[in-house]
């Protein structure tokens, strides 16, 4: 065979192979959609295979959710200490030891935590540490549900891979709260969310043949108002910005190392490519006089 | 093939020794200078590239079991856990999730490789039916690995496919119970399902030496299709090491590329969102839809109106593919030389993945919305319910009638005597420059 054909016959195999991932990938996102309106993008630096978590952003991230997501919604899975790893909000290069770090020790001793008293095993609180977990705002699910019209905020862990299109939709949600258009039959505790996912045909009353309008209900009120949260970087205070920043900082805490895993990737495709050059040499060589 | 002798010479005492009390060394030196069809394409490949997928997915997952849970109030966190403190628990748990997508494209072109190329006809129907034993062993242990990390899709997933078997008359509901370990999937489930999950792949394990063994026996078949005769042997085969070593590994280092693009840059590109939302009994998700390497079967399910019908008729298109061998009544093996059973051909591949859409899909949703339509019994007729109907008639129809049928009307082409004939029209004039032993290129 030459080598003409060779390359024929495996690109034919190739891009059979491409287009077969291609529709499998394709069939996801059309279930996903619902009636929601596609989320905005909110032009992150995490995105691509060669993109970074800004720093910055993490940190403004984390301070939104602390002064408001958090009184609210838990992040069971997270750790002070998380925060300190390496691509996290409070890295610091010269404090390797994510328990060591200064900021973190800071940040984990403004919460209390329950604990038992060593020597007498008695019901204590004391000051949170790095290895601590976030403190969830209620003591159960019932408590959260009870406290929030029967439905419990839902952990904000790993938000961002449990929605498509995560981080963009949580930034297209929280800043677009929009008034419900004329027609609509909102249910007390509710709220109209284009971006939320639902179908609103059953409570739309309005003109003759028109449709119902794209989203959902929500039951969480507006979280956000312009100048709520203090940014001591410049950063200006907007619903728009802060919702932006919480929804980078969701993204890294659903998926901290993703950051790291891309740049690990960068290297295992570098080697993957010079071993499939390699190989294919060593293939030519050894076929070569073999008519097949 | 299966005639081929011996040419291993133990060298060292060690080797002498253990050669006349287990022949270890020359089993695996017979194996590497198998005689193998030089004009082997690159859509047999796939074999070696499956055989990585299980060993990816043996060592990954070994390693995930160390650390996960198998508990309904920690599986979930457990996984989350794997990936965040683990060293190296996100690329390996990605791996091992995506990994399951990457056997399962391979299999499927694995499957249609062999399903163009008759290699499931005389003598070849026992490597047939032992890979049609792995394929659903296969998906047996996929759907209980997606159970495993206990989110939304995990239980609701167990849900329907458990409920399928309540289908059955008489029976169902005793198997039902004793198979989730209660009433309802609950912890009991979780642990069974991780048990099995650990045990199948190593009875995939088993089979596939099975499949090799009959492979080996009865020799690979090749792009034209034919037997190679005794004194084509020389002439026609290679030795597989190095010629197919190298052809095969560098496949799989193409396949590692596409392996790594998901594991690295779209580890949940072919997951479903819900998953990482917590299991809650409670709750149903919108959209109960499984893995993309399922939805061709869970379509053809949801085609039948009747629940009991659509169990037969899903476990029937798996079914079909084992008695393939005795539907097919065509003499020659290769589509190659027969155009109108290549064109049906087409047409299956094409409905298969029409069938896995399908799967993805409302069944009321219409397929092209605005147009017009009419109820035809129990759903209108643009809808993805009537495309599921037809796509499945068609799978049915290419393996119950179209096989049989075409075999005995059809007219093939003229199949070449040889394999080198194809390639060269001069005949076998530069094949006496084909070196037959191992030894002359190492």
């Amino acid at each position: 065979m030459t080598l003409k054909t060779n390359i024929q016959s495996m690109k034919k195999t190739l891009v059979l192979i491409a287009l077969a991932a291609g529709l499998a990938a394709a069939a996801q996102p059309a279930l996903a959609a619902g009636g929601a309106k596609h989320p905005r993008s909110g032009g992150f630096t995490f995105e691509g295979p060669f993109g970074t978590f800004d720093q910055g952003q993490l940190q403004r991230g984390y301070k939104v959710y602390r002064e408001v997501c958090s009184s609210c919604h838990g992040m069971d899975l997270m750790y002070f200490r998380t925060l300190a790893e390496p691509g996290g909000p409070f890295y610091d290069a010269h404090q390797a030891n994510p328990a060591e770090n200064r900021f973190v020790k800071v940040l984990a001793a403004e919460v209390q935590v329950p604990d038992i008293d060593t020597e007498t095993g008695e019901a204590v609180m004391r000051d949170a540490v790095p290895a601590d977990r976030f403190p969830n705002p209620y003591p159960n699910a019932t408590a959260a549900a009870a406290g929030n019209g029967g439905a419990a905020p839902p952990d904000l862990s790993v938000m961002a891979k449990a929605r498509h299109d995560g981080a963009n939709y949580i930034y297209s949600l929280l800043s677009g709260y929009r008034a419900a258009p004329a027609g609509l039959e909102i249910r007390a505790g509710q709220y109209y969310n284009p971006y939320m996912a639902g179908d609103l045909t059953p409570f739309w009353k309005g003109p003759e043949g028109s449709h119902a309008p794209k989203g959902g209900f929500i039951a969480m009120p507006p979280p956000l108002r312009d100048g709520q949260v203090t940014y001591d970087d410049g950063s200006a205070q907007t619903v728009d910005q802060y919702s932006k920043d919480v929804a980078a900082f969701i993204a890294w805490a659903s998926d901290p190392k993703q950051v790291q895993r891309k740049q690990s990737g960068l290297g295992v495709m570098i080697f993957l490519i010079l071993f499939a050059g390699v190989t294919y040499l060593s293939y030519r060589r050894i076929w070569k006089g073999v008519a097949h | 093939m299966s005639d081929h002798e011996s040419t291993y010479v133990p060298r060292t005492g060690v080797e002498k020794w253990l050669d006349s009390r287990l022949p270890i060394v020359r089993f695996g030196a017979d194996y590497m200078a198998l005689p193998t069809p030089k004009n082997l394409n690159y859509w047999w490949t796939f074999g070696g590239i499956l055989a990585l997928c299980l060993v990816v997915q043996i060592a990954t997952g070994v390693i995930l079991a160390m650390h996960y849970v198998p508990n309904t109030e920690m599986a979930f966190a457990s996984v989350e856990r794997i990936m965040r403190d683990v060293n190296g628990g996100d690329i390996i748990r990605y791996t091992h999730a995506n990994g399951a997508s990457m056997f399962f494209i391979a299999v499927y072109l694995h499957m249609l490789r062999g399903l163009y190329y008759g290699s499931y006809k005389a003598p070849r129907e026992m490597i047939w039916i032992i890979g049609c034993v792995i394929f659903f062993l296969m998906i047996a242990t996929a759907f209980l690995g997606y159970v495993l990390p206990w989110g939304q899709m995990s239980f609701w997933g167990a849900e329907v496919i458990t409920n399928l078997i309540g289908a059955i008359p008489v029976v169902g509901e005793p198997i039902l119970i004793w198979l989730r370990g209660g009433p309802a999937i609950d912890n009991a489930t979780l642990n069974r399902f991780f048990s099995l999950h650990y045990l199948l792949p190593f009875v995939i394990a088993g089979c596939v030496v099975l499949h090799l063994w009959a492979l080996h026996h009865a020799g690979q078949n090749n792009p034209v299709g034919i037997l190679i005769p005794k004194d084509r042997m020389a002439k026609d085969t290679v030795p597989f090491h190095p010629y197919f070593t190298v052809k095969d590994g560098f496949a799989i280092i193409l396949f590692l590329i596409l392996f790594a693009t998901f594991v690295f840059y779209l580890p949940n590109a072919l997951g479903h969102a819900d998953n990482y939302i917590p299991a809650n009994p409670l709750q149903t998700p919108a959209h109960i839809v499984p893995e993309w390497y399922m939805l061709p079967f869970y379509a053809i399910l949801r085609a039948i109106p009747d629940k009991l019908g659509g169990v037969i008729a899903m476990f029937g298109s798996i079914g079909v593919l084992f008695v393939l061998p005795w539907l097919d009544t065509s003499k020659v093996r290769s589509m190659r030389y027969r155009p109108a059973m290549r064109t049906f051909f087409v047409i299956f591949v094409i409905v298969g993945m029409g069938l896995g859409w399908c799967g993805a899909q409302l069944p009321d949703a219409p397929v092209i919305p605005g147009m017009p339509s009419f109820t035809l019994f129990d759903g209108a007729l643009n809808s993805y319910l009537w495309l599921t109907r037809l796509l499945t008639a068609y799978y049915f129809l290419f393996f119950l009638v179209l096989m049989p049928l075409v075999g005995l009307r059809e007219t093939p082409r003229p199949i070449p005597a040889t394999i080198s004939e194809p390639v060269l029209p001069g005949g076998d004039v530069m094949t006496s420059a084909a070196p037959a032993s191992p030894e002359k290129k190492g």
